[in-house]
């Protein structure tokens, strides 16, 4: 087992650097990148804006249930909120529905594409297969996750804040100005940070997967499922990491 | 012309190459033929550097695959042109996109002279002008292999390969494609490999015979010699239904 680990990391890193060599022509790069940033990018955000609208107002009638405190300023359930969304939910949990969502997109085209011997027709004619479909994807992810991150964080608080106001949980004046109270610009940093590190993995570790597909159909749904059952433990590893170091 | 020599690849403990040695002669179908499992897919990957071969030579008109550099195999490789058996289009391209794409990576065209090259090469094998901007998965079996034909010939190459290029496909459409993979042979002077297992297609555009059987070159000759040969390889393999021998008996009998 640990042999096997220790030679799928080498496999990856030897992907990673075919995927890394000089593309071969930049405006078909670019043109494939559009492409993916409309694939990738632009279908998750109403999956994005969804959670994080319902997910911000679980986390709002939590904190609130858990802080009901006369003493305790209704400021002080926002600023846990923000916290709880800005440090925690938008990048990991989002990230981890982009694992599922994009992730599994990645590597169930990047197997069909070899198994119906796409990428052997992109080899005969002497295109670098790794470098021209991967690249293009790592570049959407890489733009277009803290992007959705940035959304997942904003209407995660509009989400609590909805919350709050339809079931009358906080007085909303109130609760509404400890958004902005004891703000830490460092947080965001730190949370698009840990977003940069996740959509790396998602992008190269579903593509891997993807791209070392042998078979037929049935190889590309296992293909699919080990991808992001591998990226979610990456994620959930690099996110204690992160977090020891950042924080 | 494409000269391969002592050509062996094994798959773990499976040898499936056992020392081919042909040679595929310029403007003529090369055909290679065998049953399913004979190892015509694997030679003919192992001949385009698909495949990483274990043992022999594969030469192009004198330049032998293992001895190019990165750069030179690149050039080759723009000479070549391939057919895959089931087309191999790019699902996410149209059909003027997926011809374009390797003339956008390697011509130096501009764009008016690239759309007057996809023009030709898709006219060239009859795909209508109102089918351009339609994706693969809008076409049928037929018009997806002429599109790949197209695809494969747009670079103008000098070596054409096409695997099983007319399975799946009804007969009729079959013999469609076997003509216009034969016309564009003749008119543009190409080296063609067909792999293959029908006997039409021999028939038909064979005009050099390769047969494979268990990895192993067991005979090869002109079409015209399938059906008159005692070769025991050819006939095993050519005259199993009885359509096949009432011919040869027929052949035999003039």
């Amino acid at each position: 087992m640990i042999y096997g680990f220790f030679e799928g990391l080498g496999a990856y890193f030897n992907f990673l650097s075919e995927v890394f060599r000089r593309p071969e022509h930049w405006r078909e790069y670019y043109r494939s990148f559009l492409r993916e940033v409309d694939l990738l990018g632009f279908s998750s955000i109403a999956l994005v804006c969804f959670i994080s609208l319902f997910m911000g107002a679980v986390v709002l009638i939590q904190t609130a249930m858990n802080l009901d405190n006369p003493f305790l300023a209704d400021s002080y359930i926002a600023i846990a909120v923000r916290e709880a969304i800005v440090l925690e939910f938008a990048p990991t949990i989002v990230s981890l529905i982009l694992a599922g969502k994009v992730g599994s997109n990645i590597a169930s085209t990047l197997g069909t594409m070899r198994v119906t011997e796409q990428m052997d027709a992109l080899r005969v004619m002497g295109i670098n297969p790794a470098s021209y479909l991967v690249l293009p994807k790592i570049a959407a992810c890489l733009l277009f996750n803290p992007i959705l991150v940035i959304f997942g964080m904003l209407l995660g608080m509009v989400g609590g804040y909805l919350a709050g106001d339809l079931l009358n949980l906080v007085n909303i004046e109130v609760y509404l100005s400890g958004y902005f109270m004891e703000f830490f610009p460092h947080y965001v940093t730190y949370s698009l940070t840990k977003t940069f590190v996740f959509a790396f993995i998602i992008a190269t570790v579903s593509a891997f997967f993807g791209y070392r597909v042998e078979g037929g159909a049935v190889e590309v749904g296992k293909a699919s499922t080990k991808s992001v059952v591998a990226m979610s433990f990456t994620i959930i590893l690099f996110n204690y990491i992160l977090t020891d170091i950042l924080l | 012309m494409i000269r391969a020599r002592g050509i062996t690849k094994s798959f773990g403990d499976e040898q499936v190459l056992k020392g081919i040695d042909v040679e595929l002669f310029p403007g003529k179908c090369n055909l290679i033929i065998g049953l399913s499992g004979s190892g015509k897919t694997v030679f003919l990957k192992s001949i385009l550097g698909l495949h990483t071969i274990d043992s022999g030579i594969v030469e192009y008109d004198d330049r032998i695959w293992d001895n190019l550099n990165k750069n030179d195999r690149k050039k080759l490789r723009q000479e070549m042109g391939m057919v895959f058996q089931g087309s191999a289009l790019f699902n996410s391209l149209s059909i003027e996109e997926n011809v374009g794409l390797p003339l956008n990576f390697f011509s130096g065209m501009s764009d008016s002279e690239k759309v007057d090259r996809i023009k030709f090469c898709l006219n060239r094998v009859r795909i209508p002008d109102e089918a351009f901007k339609k994706m693969p998965s809008e076409l049928s079996g037929g018009m997806q292999k002429r599109v790949a034909i197209a695809r494969a010939i747009v670079l103008n190459p000098k070596y054409l390969f096409c695997d099983e290029p007319n399975s799946g496909l009804d007969p009729e459409t079959a013999i469609v494609i076997d003509k216009l993979i034969h016309e564009i042979t003749h008119e543009f002077g190409m080296t063609t490999v067909i792999n293959s297992h029908d006997m039409n297609s021999v028939l038909e555009i064979g005009d050099h015979v390769v047969l494979l059987q268990g990895g192993k070159k067991t005979w090869e000759g002109a079409k015209e010699e399938v059906l008159t040969t005692n070769e025991k390889a050819v006939v095993d393999y050519v005259f199993r239904s009885n359509l096949f021998k009432q011919m040869r008996a027929a052949l035999k009998s003039i």
